[in-house]
């Protein structure tokens, strides 16, 4: 979790006394430290190795098109052209709209479950969302197919474009793929994930917090608002990260559902492409060095589009600590 | 420690098991198009012939291609032949030595739609195809459209066209077919197994366009004949270079590849779409094999000779039954000889 609990261990070490390398060798400290530090190790060589890898396999694109990649939007493999900028908007949106619908479910959820309802209710449901964020995408890919798509064509979008169809991202026709049920069913995919890390930081904040605010003349919903959740809001900004980072590499449901149309559309009613998606469509059959090394390029753009993010993620969560909530969940 | 020794001879006598069954191995990889008839016949010549065990990855055509020019695998298949261009490439790699094509069986493309009210089989003109897919048509009352399909009662509304968006030889021979019959298809998008498509929505494998199109009142889209056969999908008939309109079957696609028989190259580089004879059906292809013209081991260049010949013979025998056409006796012939080109 992308949360600071973790941070308090850091020094935490192994005891190292005066005894011999061997001694400590044959009684197992030493084995059990040298076997996790290669585990830990292997996390940044696959990163690095990562990296590296979509560098050098996309040096084609990156020498011909340089920084036009991030802004042509054309992708023709027939006259070897090649731009990102679809791609990213789909990208972006699509998870813009999944964060706008799952954050306040998510949450609410969330303090429901862990202050409001009974012990009891509370552990089976969160039995039954471990399950939810545990179905393979490809289920939520269909769900998607069969039920949000017939869904948005009879009752999401009459409902949105008759009275707000003057609004660009309501306008145009609908059919029923596009950006708004890839956001859709995103976020019916983040939501178990908001949920569940949250639940488990809310309920991880003290006793004493609660029972202070109480005895200070709080109501319930009070102590809950204004001191548990602030408390908490660390953790819960983990949540919506970890949601974050999976809304955007979700490759299988969202080519399901967006359309798969390389364009840029204000409408959210309109058909797109997502990163994931294109390289998950178009790599087998990829011929052409330029045209595999453009896809492999819009890996290195999805990586970088995930760091970015990640790191605004980090500072964002320095800076709303900072403002006297509590530190740390 | 006693349990990691455990495992270790628990992997190493999984390892003897494997390497006991000392059958040769050749390894291929490309369309997965024609993988449910390979996968077939490789597993009947195994049983035949003991000795040889063929391994087939259906990864796609581009990655066929791409491999046996890398020589990782011994063989490639592909829906679209080898351009000049990626010859070259392969040439270059293997010291002036050539990969040769050897036809297997033939598939097609139908156009399916879902119009309320018409249950029907539609009569589609090239021109309607071409239109429909350049966005020029756009109406289903269209007379280009209507003017071949009297009687039917086509609706005033917006045809929405879905194809295919994952790269698929399903794609490289319906852009290959419009291309033939529409100068302007051929400038503005051309023919591969991806394109840049002028209009419509993309749908992942013929299950993906099948679904956008059973849940679109309106749309058109392509699917392979065998697809559409296998999952009883209503698709229209199509004009042929004859002037008359096909309904695709094996009969009609077989008789489009004995129509371009004649003509045959060499090499089997070959496109049938819009061939001749008046039963052909317009929007066929043939699926090849790739091999290699030299091997450098011979025990694998016999085991491939040797199922070449078994295909071409015992092998047509079972393509039907699994919805393929098979090919013309021309081709058979042609190719038979084709065999001794390997060395």
């Amino acid at each position: 979790m992308a949360t600071d609990t973790t941070a308090s261990l850091k020094g935490a070490g192994p005891v190292t006394g005066s005894r011999s390398f061997f001694a400590r060798l044959s009684d197992g400290d030493e084995i059990a430290r040298l076997v996790t530090l290669v585990f830990a190790a292997t996390v940044v060589l696959i990163t690095a190795a990562l990296v590296w890898e979509l560098w050098t396999n996309s040096a084609l694109p990156r020498q011909k098109f340089g920084l036009h990649f991030f802004v042509t939007s054309v992708w023709d493999p027939i006259m070897d052209e090649y731009g990102a900028l679809p791609f990213i908007y789909g990208t972006m949106v699509t998870s813009a709209v999944a964060l706008f619908i799952a954050v306040p479910m998510g949450i609410g959820a969330a303090i429901f479950l862990a202050e409001l309802a009974p012990a009891r209710v509370s552990d089976t449901l969160q039995f039954f969302i471990d399950l939810l964020a545990a179905v393979p995408s490809v289920i939520y890919g269909l769900l998607g197919v069969f039920i949000v798509v017939p869904l948005m064509r009879t009752v999401i979008y009459p409902a949105l474009n008759k009275p707000f169809g003057y609004l660009p991202i309501f306008k145009g026709p609908s059919y029923g793929v596009g950006f708004l049920t890839a956001g859709i069913v995103l976020a019916i995919m983040v939501i178990p994930y908001i949920i569940s890390v949250s639940r488990e930081v809310l309920l991880s904040v003290p006793r004493d917090q609660r029972e202070a605010a109480l005895a200070l003349g709080s109501t319930r919903w009070e102590s809950t608002w204004k001191v548990v959740v602030p408390f908490a809001k660390t953790g819960i900004m983990g949540s919506i990260f970890l949601a974050l980072a999976r809304a955007l590499g979700e490759t299988m449901a969202v080519t399901m559902v967006i359309g798969n149309t390389p364009k840029i559309a204000a409408s959210l009613f309109a058909p797109g492409y997502s990163i994931a998606a294109v390289i998950a469509n178009e790599f087998t059959e990829a011929t052409g060095d330029l045209y595999l090394q453009s896809l492999i390029a819009l890996g290195l753009v999805l990586f970088l589009l995930t760091f970015i993010l990640n790191g605004v993620a980090r500072i964002l969560i320095v800076v709303t600590t900072q403002k006297g909530s509590g530190v740390g969940a | 420690m006693k349990r990691f020794a455990g495992l270790a001879i628990g992997v190493l006598a999984l390892c003897a098991i494997v390497l006991a069954d000392n059958a040769l191995l050749i390894n291929g990889a490309g369309a997965t198009f024609p993988y449910p008839i390979y996968s077939k016949w490789f597993d009947v010549y195994h049983t035949k012939n003991p000795n040889f065990q063929f391994n087939y990855q259906s990864v796609g055509s581009g990655a066929g291609i791409k491999q046996v020019t890398e020589g990782t695998v011994d063989f490639g298949a592909t829906d679209g032949p080898m351009n000049d261009e990626q010859l070259k490439a392969y040439q270059d790699k293997h010291n002036g030595t050539g990969i040769l094509h050897f036809p297997t069986v033939l598939g097609a493309d139908v156009p399916t739609y879902n119009i309320p009210g018409v249950t029907g089989a539609l009569n589609f003109t090239p021109e309607a195809l071409a239109g429909i897919f350049l966005g020029k048509i756009t109406k289903w009352n269209d007379p280009a459209i209507a003017g071949q399909n009297k009687g039917v009662n086509l609706p005033a509304e917006e045809i929405i066209v879905v194809h295919r968006s994952d790269g698929s030889g399903t794609t490289y021979i319906w852009t290959d077919y419009l291309s033939k019959v529409s100068d302007e298809w051929k400038t503005k998008v051309s023919k591969g197994t991806s394109v840049n498509w002028p209009k419509g929505l993309g749908g992942k494998g013929n299950e993906g366009v099948t679904g956008l199109v059973k849940q679109t009142p309106n749309a058109i889209g392509y699917v392979e004949l065998i697809y559409a056969v296998q999952n009883n999908i209503p698709y229209g008939t199509v004009k042929n270079s004859s002037g008359n309109f096909v309904k695709a079957d094996l009969a009609s696609v077989t008789a489009a590849a004995a129509g371009a028989a004649k003509e045959m190259p060499d090499d089997f580089r070959v496109s049938i779409t819009n061939a001749p004879g008046k039963t052909a059906y317009p929007i066929s292809s043939f699926t090849w094999l790739l091999i290699p013209q030299k091997f450098q081991d011979a025990g694998k260049r016999d085991a491939i000779k040797g199922f070449l010949k078994w295909m071409l013979n015992d092998g047509q025998g079972s393509v039907e039954a699994l919805s393929y056409a098979k090919l013309p006796k021309e081709v058979v012939e042609k190719e038979k000889k084709a065999i001794n080109n390997i060395q």
